[in-house]
């Protein structure tokens, strides 16, 4: 038993420290190993063994004392680079942020930990979270765990923002890790290394704490291998929090007691303009799969048509990069994080020599597209202009909410690509999160499960977006293809 | 609309990142893709339609005033690149 307590989903590991199968140090242990030996993968920052054995030993001492368990007592978890924790060096996987120690705690991560679970380590993503492929760290591209089948070497990407988590829970390096999702960003890797990943309603998850990017689109949501999984991490991280303005002061729902794959009564929405002229023949045919399982569940399905999808993504790089540029406005050199200040440099100098060097190119870039966008002579014809598109997007949704209960869609256009193999051109990286962006608009909240594998053996997955707030009927349809879809696929190890 | 060595150099500017003449040039062709792009937003027809602030409905909250945070100087200045006698510090700001 001891020797494959890696191999096990956060549900098992939770009932099996209850149940006495084996310690929380022992699990602990095991997962600390399995990162150790991983270097190769880079989905780690920072590693911190000691904090995961520290949790199992108060998990273990608890238990032992009788005392009441938290829901994650026992499970350790990898904590993605963007949520502040105390005393552990936070970067946004810049070198703007190399060296800061927050002297307190995200509010997310703190439920986490107040609920028994421990920190494995600090996970690598893209810098600020800007990114799809994970290749814009400032500490070095993370690895995906999966290739190509034939014997291709090829490195390939874990997909991002949230590369390190994907990248980790994929080659069993954690059973579960956080995530953050503005465009994609949850979903988007989660799809690229066959596991799973919810973004919640905006809202659900108090901000506070997590370096921000894009303030009215930034959510934080679990990934993991099950559905089962993110409906307890989620549980956890979920709730009113009074520091964060825009969180929802609602109710928890109890998701994992709710979990149903019976979807009779559903209607299924296809939204049209997500199947364009050249779609990836194997995206497509999952999609069918996807289809055809949700009916075998007991759903009916309907074709329904969100018409302004295609504007979408230009809206998203709009919005995202106009809150960027004022949210990274922070980085100063004054307050935290580094200071360049070259030899009589003033204190304009030093703001644009400190930001110059602390910042890489893609944050540079989205910086200044947002600067622009919100520049005096501008600002109507592409900021106000994009805001008003995002209410038509937000309405098509709402329209197609009329007709149905839940929409089914790909994740991501395509499977896992190569690493360098779209860095050269910004826009065909921005074209992967096409089917994404829209839920993020209008703030739904939409999950990843895997599908299967492609002929290259990669594994593709489909997306399920709800309406505001109905995170049960997503993780309950997203349940539904998980069991219907058999998927059981890892990568083989070679790291 | 598309934008010059110049323009760039003024957005480089307002956003406080110093930039080369060469890296000013590479974003030239980089930054009129991107905006070439999104400036096909201007073909969808919102008459009518506000603009979106707000994508989940929630009111503005109001509490209590009163203090309820503070005293953590040496938190707030710990991890500053200069801090002096509980102060950041700045080089010149009069020129």
């Amino acid at each position: 038993m001891t020797n494959n307590l890696t191999d096990l989903t956060v549900a098992e590991i939770r009932d099996g420290f209850r149940a006495g199968d084996f310690s929380a140090r022992e699990v602990a242990e095991g997962f600390n190993a399995n990162v150790a030996a991983a270097k190769a993968l880079n989905a780690f920052i920072v590693e911190t063994p000691e904090k995961a054995l520290e949790a199992a030993d108060a998990a273990d001492k608890a238990k032992a004392a009788g005392e009441t368990l938290g829901a994650l007592a026992g499970v350790p978890i990898g904590m993605k680079d963007l949520f502040c924790t105390e005393g552990t060096q936070t970067t946004a996987a810049s070198h703007m942020l190399e060296g800061f120690v927050p002297t307190y705690e995200s509010t997310v991560s703190g439920k986490l930990w107040a609920a028994g679970a421990g920190m494995l380590g600090k996970l690598n993503l893209d810098q600020f979270a800007m990114g799809s492929s994970n290749e814009t760290s400032y500490y070095g591209n993370v690895i995906s765990p999966w290739r190509r089948g034939g014997g291709d070497n090829v490195a390939l990407a874990p997909g991002g923002s949230s590369g390190g988590s994907s990248s980790a829970i994929s080659a069993r390096l954690c059973p579960a890790a956080t995530g953050t999702d503005t465009g994609g960003s949850i979903r988007q890797p989660a799809a690229f290394t066959g596991i799973s990943g919810i973004k919640p309603t905006y809202g659900r998850c108090s901000r506070w704490g997590i370096v921000a990017f894009a303030s009215s689109l930034d959510q934080a949501g679990p990934m993991a291998r099950t559905v089962r999984d993110n409906a307890i991490l989620l549980e956890v991280m979920s709730g009113f929090d009074p520091k964060d303005s825009t969180s929802l002061d609602l109710a928890v729902p109890q998701w994992e007691a709710n979990l149903s794959s019976d979807l009779k009564g559903k209607k299924v929405g296809i939204p049209r303009e997500y199947r364009p002229d050249g779609l990836n023949a194997e995206i497509s045919a999952m999609w069918d799969r996807g289809i055809a399982w949700l009916q075998d569940a007991g759903a009916e399905v309907v074709e329904v048509s969100l018409p302004h999808t295609k504007y979408a993504l230009p809206t998203y790089y709009i919005i995202a990069p106009a809150e960027a540029s004022s949210n990274l406005a922070r980085y100063d050199g004054v307050r935290y994080g580094q200071r360049d200040l070259p030899d009589g440099a003033g204190l304009q100098d030093m703001y644009a020599a400190t930001r110059a060097a602390g910042f890489g190119p893609e944050v540079k870039r989205r910086i200044m597209i947002g600067t622009y966008v919100l520049s005096a002579g501008f600002y109507d014809a592409y900021y106000t202009q994009a805001q008003k598109v995002r209410a038509l997007i937000a309405r098509d949704f709402e329209q197609a909410f009329e007709k149905c209960d839940l929409l089914l869609t790909p994740t991501a256009p395509s499977a896992s690509f190569a690493l360098g193999e779209k860095q050269a051109d910004p826009l065909a990286m921005y074209l992967n999160d096409v089917f994404t962006v829209p839920a993020s608009l209008a703030g739904l909240p939409a999950m990843a499960v895997p599908g299967g594998l492609d002929s290259a053996g990669l594994p593709i997955g489909l997306q399920i977006i709800g309406k505001a707030l109905d995170e049960q009927t997503v993780l309950n349809a997203a349940l539904a293809i998980e069991e219907r879809s058999g998927f059981t696929a890892r990568p083989d190890k070679w790291w | 609309m598309s934008i010059d060595l110049q323009t760039v150099k003024k957005i480089a500017s307002l956003s406080r990142i110093s930039v080369t003449d060469a890296e000013a040039e590479a974003m030239v062709p980089e930054l009129n893709n991107i905006l070439g792009w999104v400036e096909q937003l201007g073909e969808v027809d919102v008459t009518g339609v506000q603009p979106m602030t707000a994508v989940i409905p929630n009111h503005q909250r109001l509490r209590d005033d009163v203090i309820n945070d503070g005293d953590v100087r040496d938190k707030v200045l710990a991890n500053a690149p200069q801090a002096e006698h509980g102060f950041f510090a700045v080089p010149k700001v009069i020129e």
